[in-house]
């Protein structure tokens, strides 16, 4: 015990399960140590009702200090499904195994094994000021929860940011014993509420009622006592109390506060537990990290020599992981505070949407734990798609009509089977897909990369191998990188274009070899490049301007970059001939047989530079508000809509700038919104690039949160990429409702080498064609 | 994956001709290239000029910075010395370049340690645009210039990857988290449309034999001393014993890494054939 000698007095503020915890756990490690416990509140009293530990958290506490957690453990309640109630439905996840446990018994607990080992408990007492720590211990732990006096009067030190949640919530107890943690969603005239309900005990269980602020104030309870505040909850939830009352143990509905800290030491001060940090209650693990917070500073005291060294790898250790559980927590708030969004989903999408919401559990997880619930919902999904109801869903249970709804999952005159009927499905991601009419064998985009070897925007053998070679994948679509409307349009020299008749000629022969090879339908992506053309091709970059480009069209007359060419700002003549151009485009497009536009209204590119405030600082009706920087974009989706007929049409759109005072994931919401009255079919989501200077945050599913908002939000079927490459991780995404296609575009060796070998390709195809 | 091996450079104390010899008995082994690291307050060789020196003296290896601190460094005189040396050595200049972790480095120069990532990104295509710039000379071997990595583990680091340079190197890690950066700059890449995939490099301490462990040690936790707390945790991943070595060059392969430079944290001449005894 290397610390004995400098340590000897140790002040722990706060008698909630990380100080006693902590002080039992410092007191076993060095019985030497004379360590007090201050607490406000009575030994009796305290708040709220049950916790819930995971199994994972088990283990650790059983190594920490067995006696305490043979205790803990015999008064658990353990349960392993999770209900979901939603839509007079009830739907149960099994396989996650939960304990729940009181926290008066908790307590009970900690404090006698506490006053065994001879900590000191000093109860009704108050930690009021600096008087009362500084100078009275050698260490000084601060785990006087989310209010914690000690945080503040450092917090030019520990730099606390406090966030509140938007939405109230009441933690309550009831006699209606549950056997499941149970979610509860209910609609109500003033909006909506849901539960979080769980048992642990023989007796009680817990009962936190959340809404949004706005539905709390219109169902009155912002101006309700108590008592009245509880007759609501229990009307309102009368049939899943069964007839039990609601009890208030002093509970108020307020916001949940998130609680971090830049640094979590200070001399010989340290936090612990919710005074350094909180985690929203809907992942439940607040007193789990309180906990581990404990056995943490423990283990570090004991290890290291120095105190200050032994609170800086407390620090260390705890920080990231505390920080990451908090991220999955944000995550999963945010979800609950947007519940509106998904109140849409058939049950089953719903309930997967609501398990897989901290981004934790992964498709192969949850079959992993409850292989029926993941059947029944591959089932019910394969169902929909033959009934015409949405699996896809978002966009058709407005109740309009799937004839133009982008999710329409049927093709015209295919018939039903009846879904009971069926008793084997595929996983999500391989259900067909109908966009427009369009029969896609499943919901997997494979997306060309990029090569830039175009001349003069006519493709060669090369480029044709690769795509029929896509045509192999497996993938219901094939999609080209972006291929230019025009001369101009192209970001490099060598970009593959559509706007000479040989243009057109070449993607026939695409269309033919891909027909040939398989039933993957041939998507092709129309650009222009806006002030983003004239580069240089990518092998050593982006957006490195040609020595001697061609003149760059924009909104306005702003260059890409710092001493990039300045765009010429596009008058109506400008407008009109880009605007032919792609209706141009897409007629050859048409009679080249492509199954698919996909018109590039993102990253930056001339549409794309239209959409956002960064690029567009246009004063007349082309700039401005959202209507007025949509116009342009619209009027040639309009004029590419007609001249493609009744053809799948998609746009790429981005859901954020990644910059400030640029686009954000509402007003991209919004956007989407309208391009689907305008007759767009799905919305691919794209980030960043509008700039140079966007703060990227990339990584596997990058894209995914702002799918889910997307197709939610505006209720219009979406395409997501961000380095899916797993089916696995496009699975979950159909299944949960966050995404109706998926795009992949796998970078690996693999790709490199088919690229580079076309000989190879050429070869094989040469094979199977005779 | 390839093995690199790096020189004694940052190790105080060493003699120039250990440099030197070392760089020659390197380009023996098995090693397919040279790393330096670059830290400029305290007793360290330039990066760039110890490379010169290795190039004059190897014919084979790769030559590379692991990393070159370019925001203290003036942009055109950096791409003049990192062409030079591409010419010099026949187009074996690999540059690694990142922010740096170290403010005494910026005090110790003058350079402005608040502006240092926008910085970089300026400097990055800037050194592409001096290469090219027949003003100023040498041209650089290698079409186009050295090729370029990246360094660092921040999100703006992986859009830099993919806008401006040919590829990613880590600083540090065990091969997990190696895994998780790798495929941060491929989804960036992808994501930027660029051609193929990126390089991914990446760098590791050894000192193997039971007489180098100590010194070795007393090394790591010397040079992250900066780091405060984290020297211990850094150092604790030293690798010590050739079986250490093999299965941490297995897991980076196995995570996709292109090149693993592994660094000396004691300079004799004996960890060279130690270290090309056990990846061999
Ligand atoms: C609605 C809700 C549901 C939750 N559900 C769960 C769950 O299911 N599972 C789970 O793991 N966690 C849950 N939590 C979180 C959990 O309650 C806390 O994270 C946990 O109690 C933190 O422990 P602590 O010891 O740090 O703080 P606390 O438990 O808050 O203890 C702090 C103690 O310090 C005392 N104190 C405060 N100020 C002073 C002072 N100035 N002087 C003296 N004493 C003082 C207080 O009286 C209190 O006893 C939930 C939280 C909420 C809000």
């Amino acid at each position: 015990m290397p610390w004995r000698d400098r340590v000897r007095r140790v002040l722990i503020a706060g008698g909630g399960p990380a100080g006693l915890y902590c002080g039992l756990l410092l007191k076993k490690a060095n019985p030497a140590l004379d360590i007090t416990i201050v607490e406000r509140n009575p030994a009796g009293a305290t708040y709220g009702w049950g916790v819930v530990f995971s199994d994972r958290t088990l283990a650790e506490f059983r190594e920490a200090d067995y006696p305490t957690y043979r205790e803990i453990t015999d008064r658990f309640v353990v349960w392993d499904a999770i209900d979901i109630l939603y839509g007079g439905e009830r739907r149960r996840c099994g396989g996650h195994v939960i304990a729940g446990i009181a926290r008066r018994a908790l307590l009970d607990i900690l404090q006698q094994a506490c006053d065994a080992r001879g900590v000191r408990l000093r109860f009704q007492t108050e930690i009021a000021g600096p008087a009362d720590w500084e100078g009275v211990a050698d260490l000084v732990i601060a785990a006087d929860g989310v209010n914690s006096v000690i945080r503040r009067a450092y917090a030019r030190v520990f730099q606390p940011s406090l966030r509140e949640g938007k939405a109230k919530y009441i933690w309550l107890g009831t006699r209606r014993v549950l056997g499941a943690f149970t979610f509860i969603f209910r609609e109500t005239p003033f909006g909506l509420f849901q539960v979080h309900a769980y048992p642990y005990d023989g007796a009680t269980s817990t009962f936190i009622v959340e809404c949004a602020e706005e539905t709390w104030r219109r169902a009155g309870l912002d101006v309700a006592d108590e008592a009245t505040s509880l007759a609501f909850c229990e009307s309102l939830f009368a049939e899943e109390l069964g007839g039990q009352r609601l009890m208030s143990n002093n509970s108020k509905w307020i916001n949940f506060a998130t609680v971090k800290n830049n640094a979590w030491r200070h001399g010989n001060v340290v936090l612990l537990g919710d005074a350094a940090h909180t985690a929203h209650f809907s992942i439940g693990s607040g007193t789990k990290l309180a906990m581990e917070d404990a056995i943490a500073l423990t283990r570090a005291c004991e290890q290291y020599p120095d105190l200050e060294q032994a609170l800086a790898m407390y620090q260390m250790e705890r920080k990231p992981a505390v920080e990451a559980f908090q991220e999955a927590a944000r995550a999963s708030r945010t979800d609950f505070e947007n519940m509106r969004r998904y109140t849409g989903l058939p049950p089953g999408q719903f309930a997967c949407h609501l398990l897989t919401r901290s981004g934790r559990i992964s498709y192969d997880d949850l079959r992993l734990r409850d292989p029926l619930f993941v059947d029944g919902l591959d089932r019910e999904l394969a169902a929909a798609v033959g009934t015409g109801r949405a699996a896809g869903g978002a966009a058709d249970r407005s109740g309009a009509s799937d004839a133009t709804g982008p999710s329409g999952q049927r093709a015209a005159g295919e018939p039903a089977p009846p879904p009971s009927r069926l008793e084997v499905a595929p996983p999500p991601a391989f259900l067909p897909f109908v966009l427009r009419g369009l029969r896609l064998e499943n919901r997997i985009i494979r997306r060309a990369r990029p090569v830039f070897a175009a001349r003069d925007g006519l493709i060669g053998g090369e480029e044709l191998a690769r795509l029929a070679a896509l045509a192999t994948s497996g993938a219901g679509v094939v999609m080209t990188a972006p291929v230019a409307v025009s001369a101009d349009g192209r970001i490099t020299p060598g970009d593959p274009g559509m706007y000479r008749d040989d243009h057109a000629a070449a993607w026939a022969a695409v269309v033919r070899a891909v027909r040939g090879r398989s039933t993957a339908r041939i998507a092709i992506t129309l650009n222009h490049a806006g002030r983003r053309g004239a580069a240089r091709p990518r092998a050593e970059g982006l957006d490195r301007p040609l020595r001697d480009g061609w003149p760059l069209l924009g909104p306005s007359p702003l260059p890409y970059a710092p001493g990039h060419p300045v765009p010429r700002a596009m008058g109506r003549t400008d407008m009109d001939r880009a605007r032919d151009d792609f209706v141009r485009a897409a007629r050859q497009a048409h009679d080249a047989g492509v199954d698919a536009l996909h018109l590039h209204c993102g990253h930056g590119y001339l549409l794309g530079s239209f959409l956002s405030p960064l690029a567009n600082r246009r004063t007349d009706e082309y700039g401005g508000r959202l209507q007025n920087r949509m116009r342009f974009p619209l009027e040639v989706l309009d004029a590419v809509r007609a001249a493609w007929a009744d053809r799948p049409l998609t746009v790429a759109l981005n859901a954020t700038d990644w910059e400030r005072r640029g686009i954000d994931v509402e007003e991209a919401a919004e956007m989407a919104r309208v391009l689907k009255t305008h007759g767009c079919d799905a919305v691919e989501v794209l980030a960043g690039q509008t700039t140079p200077d966007s703060r990227p945050a990339y990584g596997r599913g990058f894209l995914t949160p702002y799918g889910d908002v997307i197709r939610n939000e505006a209720r219009v079927a979406t395409m997501v990429g961000g380095h899916l490459t797993r089916t696995g991780e496009m699975h979950i995404l159909i299944a949960a409702g966050r995404a109706d296609l998926c795009i992949t575009e796998p970078v690996l060796s693999e790709d490199v080498e088919r690229a580079t070998d076309p000989p190879f390709s050429l070869s094989l195809l040469r094979l199977r064609s005779h | 994956m390839r093995v690199g091996i790096g020189l004694p450079t940052a190790i105080s104390a060493v003699p120039g001709s250990l440099v030197v010899e070392w760089a020659r008995r390197a380009e023996e082994g098995p090693f397919s290239s040279l790393g330096v690291v670059d830290r400029i307050a305290c007793d360290s060789y330039d990066p760039l000029v110890a490379l010169a020196a290795a190039a004059a003296v190897t014919r084979r290896v790769l030559l590379c910075t692991m990393v070159v601190i370019a925001p203290l460094r003036n942009t055109v005189l950096l791409a003049r010395e990192a062409a030079s040396l591409d010419a010099l050595s026949g187009g074996r200049l690999v540059l690694g370049v990142a922010v740096g972790a170290r403010q005494v480095d910026y005090d110790a120069t003058g350079a402005d340690f608040r502006e240092r990532g926008a910085r970089l990104s300026g400097q990055l295509a800037a050194l592409r645009a001096a290469w090219e710039d027949e003003r100023i000379g040498p041209r650089p071997a290698q079409a186009g210039g050295p090729r370029l990595l990246v360094g660092g583990t921040g999100n703006d680091v992986f859009g830099r990857v993919a806008r401006y340079a040919d590829g990613y190197v880590m600083g540090g890690g065990p091969p997990r988290l190696f895994a998780r950066m790798a495929d941060k700059a491929r989804a960036a890449w992808a994501d930027h449309g660029r051609p193929g995939r990126p390089l991914l490099w990446a760098q590791a301490y050894f000192a193997l034999g039971d007489d180098a462990v100590d010194a070795g040690m007393r090394y790591m936790r010397d040079y992250y001393a900066f780091t405060g707390p984290y020297a211990e945790r850094i150092a604790a991943g030293l690798l010590t014993t050739p079986q250490a070595v093999r299965q941490f060059v297995q897991g980076y392969a196995e995570a996709g890494c292109d090149e693993l430079v592994l660094l000396p944290a004691v300079a004799h001449l004996d960890q060279v054939e130690r270290l090309a005894d056990a990846v061999a």
